[in-house]
């Protein structure tokens, strides 16, 4: 984006406009081309997930409005802005209403330090993977203010237990995403796509995939993790006393988070934009990292839509006594391997400039690693498993037996 | 110079992005219709009546959770830097990230002990 | 022009900073003081940045707004309709001293230690990436004491925490 920067300021500056003046308006051209990306993709992503979600649940879909109901978000959008908004008059006004505008740019704001190919991105931070954590919390805060300002026991109910599954998970997920950092040695998101010329990092560290995987299925708020939208135990949630366009902007942030986070992973762990022929065109580079992002994304759709929601005692007693320490571990073992290794000279000192060849070794022992990490966990699972079997058949049984006596 | 460049460019984009999800908003409320009235802009329009304040006292649960995340946010805030330096560092700055790691792994056993991660 | 944009960068942060901290003092409803405390933060979290030192910046918001924020209005939460306080507070020359005395103090206690009376000429040149600060936490002629005794002290604020909660409990069954 520098370059279109420093050019369109030339022109600008050449054509008469204040310097000052002109290095704004192209920023803003540059904010408004990035964030052109995510604003477009919202549209059709509306129409993905439906169809995904009907496709599964063995319907059609939208299938009227357009080609294949293409055209329906549309058509959605324009029905939304003739609908009656409502305020509640118990309503804080200001925070009632600025709620769903932090939560949707919160979500929007990520796609800032996104590289969309190795030469096309907005901004390359030097803290990248730190700045999208730090930028969705923001979201976790709006949940939060939409849920006390809506004043409504439901509500505010609903955003409480949301928060703190918010927060909990961003443990697991954090820990996660060390283990990239750790590899790439850099939080800058180039940095790390660029780090994995060699191997991608879910080849090295696929616990790590998996754990970030989880913990942000659990951050948008999908199922199993999905207590977003408790129909059943809190009629709606957090977002209970909304309506009109204000509610269907929580929606499209939730969705556009979701993709988000397919992109995010897609970069993190997948290598981004590498795939054949990526250097040849710009174009290619960001189809790789499109398939790649969308993948993930229909992944998690598919899982949304196919597993039930837990409790929220099962939901932290998941996060705290599984995946927290297990995240732990995960960075301990890997940390450790890693270092043992490069004493040794079996892996190189710098992995982010390392070949294929060089990491050949670090690979197959941090993939033994891992392997013996997840024959232990899966042995762990399933011990807890037939514990709970048990117990709940023994509870069973003694139910039968007190309504027979 | 190109640092600050760059959170220019963050700058613009925060102040832009409320302004995409405030556009439709704002046409929305051009366009749609007002017909409020008393039972319509009341809580939970079409459930029962709420009873008292909204502000009940909540478990102190939710607390110690936020209490645990508070310590675990702080320490994955020191270990960023220790991750990004992995590379460079001596075995000895090495082991003491693993301390400290240890040390709040700790914390967490004894949370786990006084069954503190409990949803009670 | 870069000066323009660091001011314009300085006057709004200031703005969110001081803007912030007076709403905190003046509102009378707890849940808003905490959104106004949190504009505050994220004022200085901008400081951080126009310093060149945007890795604090983003602990700054991770830390205050991702988790202060959650933890203090889990904190009001607990209480019962704290929320609507009626009574009013209203000795003001006390508390105007008081509040000018300790930001003489901090004003104080906070430059005299770091640039011993008298304030730099300019700013030094080389500006410190996060894996100088990674490398400076862990070594040991540098913070490694300090970045040891952190993890203890959070060790030790999450058994009191639990300690503390689970009397609590006890009592409210």
């Amino acid at each position: 984006m520098d370059e279109l920067c420093t050019g369109l300021c030339q022109l600008l500056v050449e054509s008469g406009a204040d310097a000052g003046l002109a290095h704004f308006l192209s920023l803003l051209v540059g904010v408004l081309l990035v964030s052109g990306i995510p604003l477009v993709t919202v549209i059709v992503l509306i129409w993905v997930e439906r169809k995904v979600a009907a496709r599964i649940q063995d319907r059609i879909g939208p299938n009227r409005v357009g080609p294949v109901g293409l055209l329906q978000t549309i058509a959605d959008m324009i029905k939304l802005l003739s609908k009656e908004d409502i305020t509640p008059t118990a309503a804080d006004r200001v925070l009632y209403n600025a709620a769903p505008l932090v939560s949707f740019a919160s979500v929007v704001l990520i796609w800032a330090v996104i590289p969309f190919t190795p030469f096309h991105f907005g901004v390359d931070l030097e803290i990248g993977a730190l700045f999208f954590v730090a930028v969705a919390s923001f979201g976790t805060l709006a949940i939060m203010v939409a849920g006390w300002a809506s004043n409504n026991k439901y509500a505010l109910l609903g955003a409480f237990r949301v928060v703190s599954l918010l927060v909990s998970y961003e443990v697991p997920l954090v820990f996660a995403l060390l283990a990239p950092v750790l590899l790439a040695g850099s939080m800058s998101l180039l940095d790390i796509v660029n780090a994995q010329t060699g191997m991608w990092f879910v080849v090295l560290s696929p616990l790590a995939f998996v754990i970030f995987y989880v913990s942000s299925q659990a951050e948008t708020g999908r199922a199993p993790f999905d207590l977003i939208e408790a129909e059943s135990e809190l009629v709606a949630g957090f977002n209970i006393e909304y309506s009109g366009m204000k509610f269907g902007m929580f929606f499209a942030a939730e969705f556009l988070h979701v993709f988000t986070n397919g992109i995010l992973m897609a970069l993190l762990f997948f290598g981004g934009w590498m795939g054949p022929l990526y250097y040849e065109s710009p174009l290619i580079a960001f189809a790789w990292l499109g398939a790649k992002g969308g993948l993930i994304y229909f992944t998690t759709l598919w899982l949304r839509n196919t597993v039930p929601r837990l409790r929220i005692d099962q939901i932290m007693a998941f996060n705290w006594k599984f995946l927290v320490p297990l995240s732990i571990a995960n960075l301990v073992f890997i940390s450790l391997a890693l270092k043992v290794m490069q004493e040794l000279g079996v892996s190189p000192r710098n992995l982010a400039e390392a070949g294929f060849v060089e990491l050949l070794p670090t690979t197959v022992v941090l993939l033994v690693i891992n392997g013996a990490m997840t024959v232990y966990l899966l042995g762990l699972l399933r011990k807890r498993g037939q514990e709970a079997r048990r117990e709940s058949m023994a509870a069973r049984a003694a139910l039968a037996q007190a309504v027979a006596d | 110079m190109n640092v600050l460049n760059e959170w220019a460019f963050i700058g613009v984009f925060a102040v832009m992005a409320p302004v995409f999800p405030a556009l439709p908003i704002v046409i929305a409320w051009l366009f749609r219709p007002r017909k409020p009235n008393v039972l319509k802009s009341s809580t939970y329009e079409c459930g029962v009546e709420t009873i008292g304040d909204t502000w009940v006292q909540f478990r102190v649960q939710y607390y110690i959770y936020g209490l645990i995340f508070l310590v675990f946010d702080v320490e994955m805030v020191f270990l960023f830097p220790w991750a990004v330096a992995y590379n460079e560092m001596s075995l000895f700055g090495f082991v003491a990230g693993f301390l400290f790691i240890f040390l709040l792994t700790d914390a967490l056993f004894y949370a786990w002990k006084k069954n503190a991660l409990d949803w009670k | 022009m870069e000066l323009n944009a660091i001011t314009i960068g300085f006057v709004v942060f200031t703005i969110f900073t001081l803007g912030g901290g007076f709403g905190v003092v003046t509102t009378r409803n707890l849940f808003q003081g905490t959104i106004w405390l949190m504009v505050s933060l994220f004022g200085v979290a901008g400081y951080f940045i126009l310093l060149s030192a945007p890795f604090l910046a983003a602990v700054q918001i991770l830390v205050y707004i991702g988790a202060i924020a959650i933890l203090i209005t889990f904190a009001v939460m607990l209480t019962r309709s704290v929320t609507r306080i009626k009574e009013r507070y209203i000795r003001i020359v006390p508390s105007f001293i008081g509040s000018l005395l300790l930001f003489l103090i901090l004003l104080f206690g906070v430059t005299v230690p770091i640039f011993g009376g008298h304030l730099p000429e300019s700013a030094p040149q080389y500006v410190a990436s996060t894996r100088d600060l990674g490398i400076a936490l862990v070594d040991e002629n540098g913070y490694v004491v300090p970045f040891l005794l952190a993890s203890v002290l959070l060790t030790a604020a999450m058994i009191g925490a639990i300690v503390i909660a689970r009397d609590e409990k006890a009592k409210g069954g």
